[in-house]
């Protein structure tokens, strides 16, 4: 295996002991990009145009370009403008914003400061999910604590005429909060429920205030793609996915864990690093990118590398970054009967497609497991889940959808074996009956 | 009928200064943690409606919001709160059989609590974004990860 850089950019602090601190960061080159800035090296433009150009796009699950999401901001507006950040971090198999937020904090506040001064926002939020409030919160409190002490937030931080007021906002558990629109009714103290677009954001977005929202990854990405320019983040990774990616490599897996690597790793050099699958066991799927993206057989993801084009090519997506990796002994079944749980549970019940549409799925699958499922069924499920797909305000209609559809297409023979063999999964070992 | 406590109170004015005039109604959420942590872990309708009058906001806006949240409780429930991740990456490395085996010994199931109010095993839970360290469970907001059997009834046992 050809040796793969790991941790050049979020991660970059993660070798010290006390990675999150102030000193450390520092120590890394942090705040150096914020530094320029305040001494007015950078202009706003500038800073668009350098994240443009370093093929950064949000690594929150839909892969949009981060540096035009900027430019649609209307920065010479004089009204007020917001920043929000995404930490609600809560797609299954998803786990490296936390690793940020616990071990190199500084790193998404100064991609903070940078994306607000960039945008003309005075006011920042950081919307931590509501689960992380004993160690990932207060941590980037403390690292906000520090920045204010040096100066490096407030009112007219050291005489640069910049302002930038940041502040934590901690959730209460709902995964379509991380849906934008739903984060920022959240935030504005409502229930979580996702906004009809347009208007967008950036024009209508908290309190009617214009409004960016940005992953965790992609803010903390921003120092250094500053610090070390365009062109240094953009080759580390490939045509059309610049710079590095959080993996969280999750399941069957020898060693389990997040790895910030080039974008455009093979599948296959990923696997190695983390030392194969659960004792030696044979491959059989991979969800690449969180519960919402497309299942990919063994034989599928061993020919793709880890980018936006090439798994979008072979019938999935990038998605959040969160590798789940599945064992021949994993019974299809019963995973995509988790996954719809986990739907039917999370739809915030706006639209009735998805309201309704996902019990239905969870309903039929759990059917399926129980030993009293009809073959028609499964036609049934993948119809259910074409008319929740494209048929709702948000994503997550298409996220329920998604996992239903790719499951059955690759996987049919373990559901048809189910409803064969009036429950049991074709890999069970006995003849019990399993739910 | 209980009452907010001037702790509450001080910590509910904090949280309003982050935001601006008249948008107090951003502080419902951060509100109800504190009071929810207060009393115990589970909201009451007086709780509720105090924060709404605390914060000068419409009762029902309090109510959607402490119903919407799973992390607010609007029943009694034990003092500590264990919720087993069950979501896909933790199923893969066990997560059912520890459902089965924390069962069976709180003789409780998920969504209930033991007979003494000592402890609530919440129902259900939702992937809680510690997936590289499957099997995982939160404990009164700890999160406990590489789970064995062993080790949950330490962390169980522990539990005053």
């Amino acid at each position: 295996m050809k040796s793969i850089p790991e941790n050049l950019v979020c991660f970059n602090t993660f070798e010290a002991d006390e990675s999150w601190t102030y000193e450390t960061y520092r120590k890394h080159g942090g705040y150096d990009a914020w530094d320029r800035i305040l001494k007015g090296e950078l202009s706003p433009e500038q800073v668009i145009e350098e994240v443009k150009a370093s093929g950064l796009r949000g690594r929150g699950g839909a892969g949009f370009p981060t540096g035009l999401k900027w430019s649609f901001m209307p920065r010479l507006q004089p009204v007020q403008k917001y920043l929000v950040c995404n930490s609600d971090e809560s797609e299954p198999g998803t786990c490296h914003d936390r690793e940020v937020l616990r071990k190199n904090p500084h790193a998404l506040i100064e991609g903070m400061a940078i994306a607000a001064y960039a945008m003309g926002a005075t006011i920042a939020y950081n919307y931590i999910r509501g689960e992380f409030m004993e160690e990932p919160v207060p941590r980037f409190e403390l690292a906000v604590k520090e920045a204010y002490e040096h100066k490096l937030l407030g009112k007219n931080i050291q005489s640069s005429n910049i302002d930038l007021e940041l502040h934590t906002f901690v959730g209460a558990g709902a995964y379509i909060c991380g849906e934008e629109t739903a984060l920022l009714e959240s935030l504005e103290g409502k229930q979580g429920k996702p906004r009809f677009k347009p208007p967008f954001p950036a024009n209508f977005g908290l309190y009617g205030k214009p409004t960016t929202i940005n992953n965790t990854q992609s803010l903390a990405s921003v120092p250094s793609i500053i610090r070390n320019g365009a062109k240094w983040f953009k080759d580390i990774g490939v045509e059309n996915s610049g710079g590095t990616a959080q993996f969280s490599v999750s399941g069957h897996i020898e060693r389990p864990g997040n790895y910030e690597l080039p974008m455009g790793t093979s599948f296959k050099d990923l696997l190695e690093l983390c030392g194969g699958v659960l004792g030696g066991a044979k491959l059989k799927a991979v969800i690449p990118g969180g519960s919402s993206v497309p299942v990919m057989p063994a034989e599928t993801i061993l020919g793709c590398t880890m980018d936006y084009d090439s798994l979008q090519k072979a019938g999935s997506s990038f998605g959040t970054g969160a590798v789940i990796v599945m064992d021949e002994t994993t019974c299809m079944v019963k995973v995509l009967r988790r996954i719809a749980r986990f739907y039917m549970a999370e739809s915030c019940g706006q639209c009735t497609p998805c309201r309704e549409g996902t019990g239905w799925l969870y309903r039929m699958l759990t059917r399926i497991i129980e030993g009293q499922g009809e073959l028609e069924d499964l036609t049934k499920l993948v119809e259910i889940a074409n008319k929740i797909e494209g048929h709702t305000i948000c994503a997550l209609g298409d996220a329920a959808a998604w996992p239903v559809q790719s499951f059955l297409k690759h996987f049919h023979h373990e559901f048809e074996y189910m409803v064969n063999n009036k429950g049991r999964s074709i890999v069970s070992v006995n003849d019990e009956v399993t739910v | 009928m209980k009452t907010l406590s001037k702790h509450a109170k001080e910590k509910i004015d904090l949280l309003c200064e982050r935001f601006p005039e008249d948008r107090q109604r951003s502080a419902i959420i951060g509100a109800l943690h504190i009071v929810q942590h207060e009393n115990t872990g589970y909201l009451t309708a007086e709780l509720m409606n105090e924060v709404a009058e605390y914060l000068s906001i419409p009762t029902m806006q309090v109510y959607e919001v402490a119903t919407f949240y799973s992390m607010f409780n609007t029943l009694p429930v034990g003092r500590h709160n264990v919720a087993i991740c069950t979501n896909i990456s933790c199923m893969l490395r066990g997560a059912d059989e520890i459902v089965d085996h924390v069962e069976k010994k709180l003789g409780v199931k998920m969504g209930e609590s033991t007979a003494d109010g000592k402890i609530y095993l919440k129902k259900e839970e939702e992937c809680l974004a510690a997936c590289c360290g499957a099997p995982m469970m939160m404990v009164d907001h700890h999160y406990h990860e590489n789970l064995t059997m062993d080790k949950i009834d330490k962390i169980l046992g522990d539990l005053d």
